[in-house]
């Protein structure tokens, strides 16, 4: 007897056309080699700037005059900043700020005109949301440039005097939040997003398809269970896994990595259940629509991929164009980045977070409807 | 009147796309009756089993189940029916205690603690209780299956192919559980392949792709069709075979191991066409009674000659 029997290419063209064959009946895995390349080009290639402009802007001016107006002009023309409107004190700023409705707040002080033209050098504030240093860092240097260019084009004539030597006014920078700018601050809060996004959609939508590969699933319905039972039944344990992840995330981020939280630890619970349930409830629609553990696992790729690129974990969502961040606005993550970094950075409060907490329980809902509507009680 | 069925079901259809998979079926099954449920796979036995307890819902048709009504009153229906699967249902990743006390708890059972154990004991497995059930042999997990849709005292067994794959000695006993159950007053719809389980059981029907062809005990079943058959002994039985397959009388022909069964309406005529061509004296010939196995293939050829299907 022969021992080895030596290559045979009709042997191993047989092994080929079987896998195109399998390749092509299994639309999912098609599917991904399609989409997973073009999402990716598209995300990456266009969605995603790490010089983010045209960011949110308020200003608080006690003066005004042709300079101040010269000065928010060039703002805008530098097209970091887009003015979206004026505040009446700096109270009302901080709340803007606070909420994220602005990036940045110019305050003018009273009398800003006078004291420049004396040559008094006056100092103009800028107050900027640094929980992300990268989206602002950019941003805030050019800002400290505009003083300069303003001088240079404005100050002509009898009052060329300012425009030489030192400049005229004073950019100061106040970095609220974050003050060192430090990466970690930003990114540790919103791993728990992410990690919980990951593992929430995976677990649930496995352990579904799971019940229902083994058969065991008929086995359920043939007992006198609803839909509902089953569903919150099979989701208590991946709500308490969800905390356990959190916890261990927390106190990661408060030893290892001191990361100090502002907010309080019951808030960051709290938005962290409104999310885990978000999560939760996209898994078991997945679930209803997997036939299989594998292709179970290929949504959650499909599901995970946009929400780590897109919902400003990983770059300023103010940076992305219009329609990237149309889309980052319906995924959970988006607003539990917000939610998270806003408890843990800038101690906000019920109302800052509110307009971060509703569009969540809203796609829970909408989720959950579509869940329950897929979700085949009877076999058919 | 009709309380006294556990199953009456009237024109149950079913359609998945654009198959039919059951076609005005109707069925009666008594209290305290086993039931036979034949026919090829693919014939659409497991779906009307499933229509039966609720797991899926007819296109058209009616009927009730235990007095339920199977449209509206699956609930009802689902505890007071044992459904055991055809694939072993049962989580193998949880022990056999642990599942049984899963079931128990489905069905809200009192006393679950004793319930679990009397079931345990029952099966002999008391001593094996905390080894997982993945671990069991056919036989056994086909035995835990049904401790485990018994454990809330059904008043009906839906099994749908349970001694698929299981070997004969553990058949046996399954049966000879089945009718102690049957004794108690517990209907037993059993789905099989098995001429021997299907001459076991008190009451047949025979279905072939979504329709049912009868429905009786096995002897009415036998004589509806009233075949008469021949027994054939002797050397190149295949060759005879091929040679009657389309001769006067004969209807059909089942080649048994050394025996070749000769079955035919017209009586006479087969005698006649027999006596000429295998009345030499290499064949031995004896009338006998026709089988249950001769008619049900006798019914398949039939409606697979009318609706132009292979069987």
């Amino acid at each position: 007897m022969k021992t080895s029997n030596g290559f045979s290419l009709s042997r191993w063209w047989s092994m080929v056309l079987k896998e195109f064959l399998q390749l092509r009946r299994d639309r999912l895995t098609f599917g991904m080699i399609i989409g997973i390349p073009i999402a990716q080009l598209v995300l990456f290639g266009f969605a995603i700037n790490n010089d983010p402009r045209h960011l949110a802007t308020a200003v608080i001016s006690a003066d005004h005059s042709e300079f101040t107006r010269s000065f928010v002009a060039a703002m805008e023309s530098s097209e970091y900043f887009d003015i979206v409107g004026t505040l009446p004190d700096e109270e009302a700023g901080r709340s803007a700020l606070a909420s994220g409705n602005v990036q940045f707040v110019v305050n003018i002080p009273a009398g800003f005109t006078g004291r420049l033209l004396r040559g008094e050098r006056p100092a103009l504030l800028i107050e900027a949301d640094a929980t992300d240093p990268a989206a602002t860092g950019m941003a805030l240097a050019a800002a400290g440039q505009l003083a300069r260019t303003v001088a240079a084009k404005d100050m002509t004539g009898t009052l060329s005097f300012l425009a030489g030597g030192q400049d005229p006014f004073e950019v100061r920078v106040h970095r609220l939040y974050n003050p060192e700018g430090i990466t970690r601050y930003n990114i540790i809060p919103g791993l728990i997003g992410v990690i919980l996004c990951m593992t929430m959609v995976l677990m649930t939508g496995l352990a579904i398809t799971r019940e229902r590969e083994r058969g065991t699933m008929e086995n359920i319905l043939a007992m006198p269970v609803s839909p509902f039972e089953v569903m919150t039944g099979k989701l208590i344990p991946y709500i308490a896994i969800g905390l356990i992840q959190i916890t261990i995330i927390l106190v990661a981020a408060r030893f290892l990595f001191r990361v100090p939280c502002a907010g309080s630890i019951g808030m960051v619970y709290g938005a962290a259940l409104l999310f885990v349930l978000a999560n939760l409830t996209v898994g078991i629609a997945m679930s209803s629509l997997a036939r299989n553990q594998l292709q179970a696992m290929q949504m959650t790729l499909f599901y995970f991929l946009p929400n780590i690129i897109l919902s400003g974990f990983m770059f300023p969502f103010q940076g992305m164009p219009k329609w990237a961040q149309a889309v980052g606005n319906v995924l959970p993550l988006t607003y539990f980045n917000r939610l998270i970094r806003g408890i843990f950075l800038k101690d906000n409060l019920f109302q800052d977070l509110w307009p971060n907490i509703w569009p969540l329980m809203v796609f829970t809902l909408i989720v959950m409807v579509i869940a329950l509507t897929f979700y085949r009680r009877t076999l058919d | 009147m009709s309380d006294s069925y556990a199953i009456d079901v009237r024109s149950l259809n079913k359609r998945f796309g654009d198959k039919h998979v059951v076609k005005n079926v109707s069925l009666q099954v008594r209290r305290g009756e086993i039931f036979g449920f034949l026919g090829p796979n693919g014939s659409g036995k497991t779906t009307t089993i499933r229509m039966m307890c609720g797991l899926l819902t007819p296109d058209a048709g009616s009927g009730t189940c235990l007095g339920y009504d199977i449209l509206r009153d699956s609930v009802q229906i689902k505890r007071r029916v044992g459904y055991m699967t055809q694939r072993f249902s049962f989580w193998e990743d949880l022990t056999i205690r642990e599942n049984l006390d899963f079931v128990a708890r489905m069905y809200g059972l009192g006393d679950r603690r004793k319930r679990v154990n009397g079931a345990l004991e029952d099966l002999g497995l008391a001593a094996r209780a905390n080894q997982l059930a993945g671990t069991l042999s056919g036989g056994w997990k086909q035995r835990l299956a049904l401790a485990a849709c018994l454990l809330h005292d059904p008043e009906l067994l839906l099994l749908d192919e349970p001694t698929a794959g299981v070997d004969p000695a553990a058949r046996r006993d399954f049966w000879e559980e089945l009718h102690l159950l049957s004794a108690r007053g517990i209907a037993v719809l059993v789905s099989t392949h098995y001429m021997d389980e299907a001459e076991r059981c008190h009451k047949l029907a025979y279905v072939f792709d979504g329709n049912l062809l009868a429905q009786g005990a096995a002897p009415e079943v036998v004589a509806s069709q009233g075949l008469s058959t021949w027994q054939v002994y002797g050397e190149n039985l295949v060759g005879l075979s091929e040679a009657l397959k389309n001769a006067s009388g004969v209807d059909q022909t089942v080649l048994f191991g050394t025996r070749l069964h000769v079955s035919g309406k017209d009586g006479a005529a087969l005698e006649r066409t027999l006596a000429q061509t295998a009345g030499s004296a290499a064949f031995r010939i004896e009338k006998t009674e026709t089988g249950l196995e001769d008619v049900f293939i006798y019914l398949m050829k039939q409606a697979s000659g009318k609706t132009g299907g292979a069987p």
